[in-house]
């Protein structure tokens, strides 16, 4: 054997895989055929998104008015759903980028997936920013373009001017990031492809990968140093996302907190939708040797860790509301006045999904337990969406002058773009699941040796 | 040189990275290694130089940060130094913190993307490129040794051979 290795580690690949088998587990789903559960889920989703480009037609038509927003509350569910989709994007990043920094062998079963969803994550999130615009045809002017009004360019100190730049830098270089992690495994299918439109394909997405020896040292190299320019560039995206809020002068909002805890809550709600994606995956796409109890496990770990880190941050919001003696800070998201305010549903629905179920993971028992990871897994979406909704929605119900003091209704448009983004999501995660090798190939087979079943049962007998 | 090469194929990492060590000190020189996967070591035991795409990486970075900085200097300060919000514009140190988010983000796109468009270009791979591996089998679970044919063949073919490979096929230079 190659290297040293410790016996306590746990296998990460089960069931005495070789090279080969990897092959064959990661093309299976590729090259066979989609059963009818994949159409009816993927049918449902569709029919999700085309609803979803149906309301947002009906929005730019019409109107901002059409949604449920009014003069105070002028932010609702657009940026609640920005926010948290944003959020959800950024455990793939983490997965991929902040793992790998620490070598972390694990990820290598779940990166791809990660990533994937990272990148549709984003994309859905991307929307809202657009949406949401009064004047969406004006979009464009948010870019420092030379044009004919004498050179007009934009306000750089705006946070919605750095969060165009933040997301813009974070999709592309989370696109290439992924796309040249997936070269080597495009290669794979398309060295063993038998139908020649599949061949066609995968030779085009493969870019001409070959696998020399000098072309492997720059991937990784490539990887290592895209890596470390992702993670902070994942912490600065969520940070300058946080500061949409955060450089406001809205009690609630004007916090110097926001920047970490919203990174943490990001990192704490991505992995939860990981988890939500992967426990059914393994399941479906038959990848349950390389996405294993032990992945789920470690995944829950990450998420109690964040999940301490937000509720740290829940306390500290807490305590500095009442030790700032500022009266306004009664009423924030996070203050006696709303635990009993006319959101108390909304704060409790946070406190409880965040804060109280997810300390459950703790017992091992159950956060080895797939069932209970998955509604574990929901459960958390659901609170970290309150989270977003209660910051936005609760600050600025209750704001400086009482004679403004109002309440949001979303509409049926409101709901609606929402149940259009999970559609597109899924839509997209779906034809992932299908057509792209779901599980890093190359990066699975360097690891076998150390961590395979068989690899290692050999080892410990000697 | 003749203008043949000998394509030696393994089904193991560790008996590669062996056999390339072996065939490095009989004084023969490998072409070309293909393997499925990153082998750990592959490049040192090949006498492969350090590739200097970090480096490029790192200037890539410094120019995106002096673009960003260049850029809002202009539009901010010089072009039109409004007061937007009681923001000072008379100079850039002044109003910088603002100007951290993009002259961060800038800097990141800048190395991400030009270093990732140098990796392919140094690596020639690319939209509707051809492929060259020499044998599909490298892609999934074999690891070929291209080397050059000088003198007598049997005796390199056994050669390699002896040093694990479980397959040797000779074939001419594409």
């Amino acid at each position: 054997m190659s290297h040293y290795e410790a016996p306590i580690r746990e296998p990460l690949i089960i069931g005495d895989k070789s090279y080969h088998d990897i092959s064959n587990d990661i093309a299976a789903p590729i090259e066979g055929k989609a059963n009818k559960w994949w159409w009816a889920v993927f049918t449902l989703a569709l029919v999700a998104f085309l609803w979803g480009v149906g309301a947002i037609a009906y929005t730019i038509g019409t109107g901002i008015g059409v949604w449920g927003l009014n003069n105070k509350i002028n932010w609702a569910w657009d940026i609640t759903n920005f926010v948290w989709w944003v959020g959800i994007g950024h455990a793939g990043t983490l997965i991929s980028a902040v793992l790998l920094l620490f070598r972390q062998k694990w990820r290598m079963g779940i990166n791809r997936s990660a990533e994937a969803m990272t990148i549709f994550a984003v994309f859905q999130a991307g929307l809202f920013p657009v949406i949401h615009m009064g004047r969406v045809w004006n979009g464009y002017w948010t870019m420092p373009i030379p044009n004919q009004f004498g050179n007009l360019w934009t306000n750089f100190n705006s946070p919605l001017l750095w969060d165009v730049f933040a997301i813009s830098t974070y999709l592309t270089v989370s696109v290439v990031f992924w796309y040249t992690g997936l070269l080597p495994d495009f290669a794979m299918i398309r060295d063993r492809a038998t139908k020649p439109f599949q061949k066609k394909i995968y030779s085009l997405l493969s870019f001409g990968w070959t696998g020399r020896a000098k072309d492997w040292q720059r991937f990784e190299e490539v990887s290592l140093v895209l890596a470390g320019l992702a993670t902070p560039l994942v912490l600065s995206v969520h940070t300058i996302v946080s500061f949409d809020f955060a450089t406001s002068v809205i009690p609630g909002w004007h916090s110097t907190v926001y920047p970490p805890y919203f990174v943490a809550g990001a990192v704490f709600s991505g992995f939860a939708m990981v988890q939500t994606l992967l426990i059914v995956m393994r399941k479906v796409s038959n990848l349950e040797a390389y996405i294993t109890r032990g992945h789920i496990e470690n995944m829950n770990k990450v998420i109690l860790v964040t999940g301490g880190i937000v509720m740290v941050a829940y306390l500290s919001e807490f305590f500095v509301g009442w030790y700032s003696g500022s009266s306004y800070e009664d009423f924030v998201y996070l203050s006696v006045g709303a635990a009993t305010g006319p959101y108390w549903w909304a704060f409790w629905a946070l406190i409880l999904c965040n804060g109280v179920f997810p300390q459950l993971l703790w017992i091992k028992k159950l956060r080895t337990n797939y069932t209970v990871s998955f509604i574990m897994a929901l459960i958390i979406n659901i609170g970290m969406w309150f989270e977003r909704f209660d910051i936005i929605v609760i600050n600025l119900s209750r704001g400086h002058l009482p004679s403004t003091w109002t309440m949001f209704e979303p509409t049926f448009v409101d709901i609606g773009i929402f149940m259009g983004t999970i559609g597109f999501f899924f839509v997209l995660f779906l034809l992932y699941a299908r057509t792209f090798p779901a599980v890093a190939q190359a990066e699975v087979k360097s690891i076998l040796k150390s961590s395979g079943d068989n690899y290692k049962r050999e080892r410990d007998s000697k | 040189m003749s203008d043949k090469v000998i394509h030696a194929i393994y089904d193991d990492d560790d008996v590669l990275l062996k056999a390339v060590k072996e065939v490095r000190e009989a004084n023969h020189h490998i072409e070309e290694v293909y393997t499925p996967f990153p082998v750990h070591g592959l490049e040192k035991a090949m006498g492969i130089a350090n590739t200097r795409i970090a480096i490029t990486a790192f200037l890539y970075g410094i120019t995106g940060l002096g673009f960003a900085v260049w850029m809002m200097n202009y539009m901010m300060i010089e072009d039109w130094p409004q007061n937007i919000g009681g923001k000072p514009s008379f100079s850039y140190a002044e109003n910088m913190p603002a100007f951290v988010p993009i002259m961060f983000e800038l800097t990141v796109f800048f190395a991400a993307h030009l270093m990732v468009i140098t990796f392919y270009m140094r690596s020639k791979i690319g939209p509707f490129v051809k492929a060259s591996n020499p044998d599909p089998r490298t892609t999934d679970n074999m690891f070929l040794m291209e080397v050059p044919v000088t003198g007598d063949e049997k005796e390199l073919e056994t050669f390699l051979t002896k040093t694990g490979a479980v397959e040797t096929k000779i074939v001419d230079k594409h």
